[in-house]
């Protein structure tokens, strides 16, 4: 779009780099010579993807996929039973609004909410904090979600001494883990990850280098812009072609190689990892974030023992082609429910509630392009 | 879920499929009439209908709208301003940019002050002045209190067009340009941030303001096919209606799409696309290729046109679909689903 005024547009917009990145693409897919898929694990990068039209201009034969990205899409629906039992029994439940549409088994936290419980929509723990300030006589629970660019936050506000009527449901998750599942998965066909440059803020890209030397997977950490991801693609189809599972920064501008130490030792200071569901993907060796033993009496599972009944489920989700999609296995236009009977109005399976969600994403910018 | 009583919701407001959906099943089944005098009827899901007068004089054209927003008074403009600009952008885009007269029907919640709605009177006397229009009939009701929000107005136009001089929403054919008459997204951008209470930098503020002179100006210069006023679901919601009511294809650049910084960055922060939030001062017009640059300096010499630009055209190929150069590649423009609300986590 033309822009009238204000900000001039940033290097990384540029369509003269962008022609000469495909290139790129195309001249190392020649000499590659087979099908490659790459998988990124991130919403965001998939937004950027379908937002700037970037699939049409890949060169036959390069697929990229779009893995367990999106935190909305991966938290359980027990998780979201607990919140909504949370909130219906008086607490105040405060949580990030794309939380709010998430299907539980029964309900989602909006549906709680036009029954009279107190849902609150925060943007960040911090907030979540002040308003248990604000409110001494409630119970104040903050249903964390998110990977570890939220869950360092969340921690930071445990560790700063929050009011006592303050308490967490971590439905916080650790990507990495994630990954090496997916890179295990048997019909998952992944040539590459394009990994999360934001959570690697956090974490550092040094972190995937067990990753890389288990799973013989190039992987290289992406930035969000046109160029980033164009750029990270070109790396990953260099590793490719010469046969090398190497490990690349391409978003030299945010992500160090140990990222943000402070942040990353408050965030274990605070969780640890347990194994737990992914919705719709698997259950995952060590990728939940749980608070750690010194942390819990503000966990509010502890505090409130949650007991949801799990034993209905809604039968449309079982044809709900989710986890197929965050495992790489299917597009979202591959669902007989997409865009039809599942739609962000009325969201049967969770990558269709958050702007970060795959099938959320392809019914905004149009999905797969033939153009 | 099926059994569940149907019930209406926010997103058949919102102005694109979902509403289409329950007008055509409400509405458009129930008063549907094949009236011969009509060139364009309830059914066209035009911004009015037109109606032949006889012995040739002309015909006859009618717009309705009713006007809610939060909150009343916002940057740029005023619920009062909102529904006279609308009413007369209403008529102009089916070509009557003359309007005859106005209605003013006013539903006021019981303990609104008197100098609020005063207010909102006045604003619609300057807008109605400003587009020519006259206010010459109207009715007031007063609601309980928390039965309606503070304030709620209707306003229908009337206005007069040469027999077949109406222009249909639905004219495009392959190889007309289309031209946007200026920055979109600033009403809804900027009420957007207004509402979750951001502040920013800047001059965001909403674009409301009656288009017909502007209109006037446009068809003296040329041919126009086709007309929409972006509002509700924006210039992706409008571009899709015509492409699908023409069963053209068409082919926009959205590097040449009119967006001041302002609403750019705003929008990058609220994660909304300028593309797909209303604009309430603004048209997107098909015009014959012949006649297009014509067309364009006309309107880039009004005022209200300055930043004026083609965006596209209509095309033969992928019927009823809208296909966005982004710069980098081509991805298919789509309706917006329902409300659009900012980005949160």
């Amino acid at each position: 779009m033309a822009v009238e005024s204000g900000e001039p547009d940033l290097q990384f917009r540029d369509p003269e780099k962008a022609e000469q990145l495909t290139d790129r693409l195309e001249a190392l897919m020649d000499d590659i010579g087979e099908r490659v898929t790459i998988m990124h694990v991130c919403g965001s990068h998939e937004q950027a993807i379908a937002k700037y039209g970037l699939r049409s201009l890949l060169p036959d034969g390069l697929t990229i996929r779009m893995g367990p990205g999106c935190p909305v899409c991966v938290t359980d629906m027990p998780e979201v039973d607990e919140a909504v039992a949370l909130a219906e029994d008086g607490k105040i439940v405060a949580t990030y609004g794309d939380m709010l549409r998430v299907p539980g088994t029964e309900k989602s936290l909006d549906d709680a909410k036009a029954d009279g419980a107190d849902v609150r929509v925060v943007y960040s723990a911090s907030e979540a904090a002040e308003i248990a300030e604000e409110e001494p006589e409630r119970e104040v629970v903050f249903f964390a979600t998110g990977f570890e660019t939220t869950a360092a936050p969340t921690a930071a506000v445990l560790t700063a001494d929050p009011p006592e009527n303050f308490s967490i449901l971590s439905a916080h998750k650790y990507v990495p883990p994630a990954m090496e599942v997916v890179a295990e998965l048997p019909d998952t066909d992944v040539d590459g990850f394009l990994a999360a440059g934001h959570a690697a803020t956090i974490t550092g890209y040094g972190l995937f280098e067990e990753f890389v030397e288990d799973y013989e997977v190039p992987t290289v950490v992406g930035g969000f812009e046109p160029i980033d991801i164009l750029f990270g693609l070109a790396k990953l189809l260099e590793f490719i072609r010469d046969d090398e599972p190497g490990l690349a920064n391409a978003y030299q501008r945010c992500v160090s190689e140990e990222g943000n130490v402070p942040a990353k030792e408050t965030m274990w200071d605070v969780f640890e990892t347990t194994t737990g569901e992914w919705r719709g993907i698997a259950q995952i060796p060590e990728a939940n974030l749980v608070l750690r033993e010194e942390y819990r009496q503000y966990d509010a599972r502890e505090r409130f023992d949650i007991d949801v009944d799990t034993a209905s489920s809604n039968p449309l989700t079982e044809e709900c082609l989710c986890g197929e999609i965050m495992a790489g296995k299917a597009d979202p236009d591959d669902c007989d429910l997409f865009g039809e009977e599942c739609t962000p109005q009325d969201p049967v399976g969770a990558c269709m509630v958050s702007s970060e969600g795959p099938c959320k994403i392809w019914l905004e910018y149009g999905g797969q392009p033939d153009i | 879920m099926s059994d569940e009583q149907e019930v209406i919701t926010e997103a058949h407001g919102a102005g694109s499929g979902q509403m289409r959906e329950l007008i055509e099943e409400l509405a458009v089944s129930r008063f549907e009439s094949d009236d011969a005098e009509t060139d364009v009827p309830l059914a066209a899901l035009d911004d009015g209908s037109v109606h032949r007068l006889a012995n040739g004089g002309g015909s006859v054209v009618v717009t309705t709208d009713s006007h809610v927003v939060t909150p009343l008074f916002f940057r740029g403009g005023d619920i009062g301003r909102l529904a006279v600009a609308g009413t007369v952008n209403d008529l102009a885009m089916m070509g009557a940019t003359e309007p005859v007269a106005l209605t003013c029907s006013l539903i006021v919640e019981s303990g609104t002050p008197v100098e609020t709605v005063e207010r909102v009177m006045e604003s619609m006397r300057e807008t109605s002045e400003e587009a020519g229009a006259p206010i010459t009939t109207g009715d007031t009701k007063v609601m309980g209190s928390g039965e309606i929000d503070t304030l709620a107005i209707n306003t229908t136009g009337v206005g007069i067009v040469p027999q077949g001089g109406h222009v249909p929403d639905a004219g495009l054919s392959p190889g007309d340009k289309l031209i946007v008459t200026g920055t979109v997204g600033d009403h809804g951008i900027s009420l957007l941030s207004e509402r979750e209470g951001f502040d920013f930098e800047g001059d965001l503020q909403s674009d409301v303001a009656p288009v017909n002179d502007l209109v006037a100006a446009a068809m003296d210069a040329g041919e126009i096919t086709a007309m929409k006023d972006p509002t509700r679901g924006g210039l992706a919601t409008s571009l899709n209606e015509m492409a699908s009511k023409a069963g053209v294809g068409l082919e926009i650049d959205e590097r040449s799409v009119p967006v001041s910084g302002a609403v750019a960055s705003a929008g990058e922060v609220l994660g909304i696309e300028p593309l797909n939030v209303a604009n309430e001062g603004k048209v997107v017009l098909g015009v014959a290729s012949e006649d297009a640059d014509a067309v364009l300096e006309a309107i880039r010499n009004h005022p209200q046109g300055a930043d004026a630009a083609i965006v596209g055209e209509a095309v033969d190929d992928h019927a009823g679909r809208v296909i966005l150069d982004t710069g980098f590649g081509n991805r298919y423009l789509t309706e917006p689903e329902g409300e659009q609300l900012p980005r949160i986590c």
